[in-house]
């Protein structure tokens, strides 16, 4: 299925290509994330090979793919949890690995992950946005209200001192994500956040997404369910090992890049809007 | 004098460097030994009055002052009951329960170390030490191989434990003639062997664990409950892990000296299930698990010393007991805690009306 097998460079069916060159100087507006002919592998099998692409601040992207098409693996890499084989990945400008400013990166992972038998509740948990702020000391009053007001703001105060392990799966991931908010992130990842979760909370899961995108806060967003994807992201990712489609959501409607990256039996979960 | 030994070697490894420094650096380094070993007696001494006047008031039996290894035995207990559960409560929400009882066994194979070198080199170290080296090394080994093969195996874990104490047996026959007589007390802890010199190693572990926990406490926590989004955040990892099994690896050997190898783990796992159970938030669980495992390790001396049977059995007894009774007592919270439900707030982000975006079908 590949388009081709040697490492030539060539990065077909990118909507987007980006420049090869590295600019050693951040333009007025840097990047977010900036990875650059990127490949990866585990083995000597690359999971994810030669990909290249850009996200601005305030964006709203999804990363899309079916199973083992090594999107979790390109997240590690654009937020520096591995280094990649080959090629550059940047967040805000910095080398992904080295980067020391964590605070900047909200981070949400599926919610299968994180139920752990573990007592403490949502308040605390909130409170560990802060620690990248704290170090080793204790949270200042301040400190205190930023988590607050996060709590406020995905409207959970009301479950401030219940145990994690209490709530059901949507009620969890909004805690993750006052957490990542309490750590004023600039920019919110979240792997696949909605698996597990019932369809009612999923709903009101991507509402909290559109309003804090439309804050400021570039999305990042992980995800096998397509019909989420085409329904809230603005920008779309679809990758198996190399990127197949990079552009607006609209187009990739319309594009055939889902069939080639998926191969034929895959079709959009939801209805599509216009 | 085994701080004096330690000094001795500081400074004869120091010496490899620099020859002209020995005699200052020997003299210093054994100066700052005998400070922190007097410092520590002195505390010791403290702690004698403090227990005497205990006994004048009480009139207990076990505290009276002929008996001063039944001193030294509490305040070993109520040190483990606080570093054990502390520690423990990070291993156990990280599923690292059995970790505790790997280094157990493989600081049985510093112990036998210890004991091998006095018997042979004549190296009058006390064997706790050589276990404090041993089963720090162990941990480092244990995570080590964890990152690389990014995740704490079993059987892994297994292989040293069982290597551990494999070496500690067949180091302990080899010189069978003079060292047979004093295992027993490794493996199942004796009240009436702690002597002052292991009593400061204790103390001098504890003050390492607790203030090491108070210093990063923070990181601890977000690397036991969500270690992705952690490293996410730039907390390096993986030094944390390593610390938290240093600290294991301490602590498994200060509660040896009254729980003996083969119990000591449950000091690190079981006072923690139980506090699991009916604590809410961590500090919570924190603060119960010190109180849960002190409790047991009280009760059990008193039981151990009243009813002549050994302490670290009897501690574990009466800490699985109030593991039972926490249980009970979680169920009875949460089937009384289910009633309450708080209403779920709306989504509060400010430039958005969400509410009324909402138009699913």
């Amino acid at each position: 299925m590949s388009t081709h097998d040697t490492d030539s460079g060539s990065a077909a069916g990118t909507a987007e290509q980006t420049p090869t060159t590295m600019e050693s100087d951040a333009p007025a507006t840097e990047p977010v994330i900036d990875v650059s002919e990127v490949t990866f592998g585990y083995t000597a099998t690359p999971v994810v090979e030669d990909v290249s692409l850009t996200i601005d601040p305030g964006e709203y992207v999804a990363i899309v793919g079916p199973n083992g098409s090594g999107k979790s693996t390109l997240m590690q890499l654009m937020v520096g949890l591995r280094e990649p084989d080959r090629g550059t990945a940047n967040l805000f400008g910095e080398r992904a690995a080295r980067f020391d400013d964590g605070e900047r990166v909200g981070y949400v992972a599926q919610q299968a992950s994180a139920t752990k038998e573990m007592p403490i509740t949502v308040r605390e948990v909130v409170k560990m946005g802060r620690f990248p702020h704290v170090g080793f000391g204790r949270l200042s009053s301040a400190d205190w209200t930023i988590v607050d007001d996060a709590l406020a703001t995905v409207g959970m105060s009301g479950f401030a001192d219940r145990r994690v392990t209490q709530l059901s799966g949507g009620q969890r991931q909004r805690a993750f994500i006052a957490r990542a908010l309490a750590s004023e992130a600039d920019l919110l990842v979240l792997d696949e956040p909605t698996v597990g979760v019932d369809a009612e909370s999923v709903d009101a899961f991507y509402d909290l997404l559109a309003a804090l995108n439309a804050e400021g806060i570039t999305v990042l967003l992980i995800e096998h369910d397509l019909g989420a994807v085409v329904e809230h992201a603005d920008r779309v990712v679809c990758l198996n090992r190399e990127v197949y489609f990079d552009g607006p959501t609209d187009e990739f409607v319309d594009s055939d890049a889902l069939a080639r990256a998926f191969g034929t039996e895959a079709r959009f979960l939801g209805e599509v809007d216009g | 004098m085994s701080v004096d030994v330690a000094a001795t070697l500081g400074a004869s490894v120091l010496a490899i460097v620099d020859p002209s420094l020995l005699l200052s650096l020997q003299s210093w380094l054994g100066a700052v030994g005998d400070l922190v070993f007097g410092v520590l007696l002195w505390v010791l001494d403290q702690w004698y009055w403090l227990m005497d006047w205990v006994y004048y008031v009480t009139g207990l039996e076990m505290l009276n002052p002929r008996y001063r290894f039944m001193h030294r035995a509490i305040l070993v207990g109520l040190c483990v009951g606080v570093m054990a559960p502390l520690i423990g409560t990070f291993l156990v929400h990280r599923q690292l329960a059995l970790i505790g009882d790997a280094l157990a066994h493989t600081a049985f194979a510093g112990v036998a170390i210890g004991l091998f070198l006095n018997a042979v080199i004549d190296l009058g170290v006390s064997p706790y030490l050589t276990a404090v080296v041993v089963a720090m090394i162990a941990a480092l080994f244990i995570e080590l191989i964890s990152e690389v093969t990014d995740a704490y195996n079993d059987v892994s874990m297994a292989i040293v434990l069982s290597t551990g104490f494999a070496l500690g047996t067949t180091l302990i026959s080899l010189n069978a003639g003079g060292l047979a007589v004093g295992v027993n007390q490794f493996l199942f802890g004796n009240l009436s062997t702690v002597s002052p010199q292991s009593a400061a190693i204790l103390l001098v572990l504890f003050a390492v664990i607790v203030g090491t926990v108070a210093v990063t406490r923070n990181q601890l926590l977000y690397v036991t409950f969500d270690e992705t989004a952690a490293a996410v955040s730039g907390i390096p990892v993986n030094w944390y892990n390593r610390v938290m099994v240093m600290l294991t690896a301490m602590v498994v050997v200060g509660a040896m000296q009254i729980m003996g190898v083969i119990l000591v783990a449950a000091m690190l796992v079981v006072p923690v299930a139980g506090a699991t159970q009916v604590s809410r938030s961590f500090s919570e669980s924190l603060v119960v698990s010190v109180v849960l495992a002190e409790l047991a390790v009280l009760l059990g001396i008193a039981v151990a010393y009243y009813g002549g049977v050994t302490a670290g059995g009897v501690i574990v007894l009466v800490a699985v007991g109030i593991y039972i009774c926490a249980i009970a007592l979680g169920k009875v919270q949460s089937i009384r805690g289910e009633r309450t439900t708080p209403d779920m707030g709306s989504i509060e982000a400010d430039s958005v009306d969400v509410n009324t975006g909402t138009g699913d079908d």
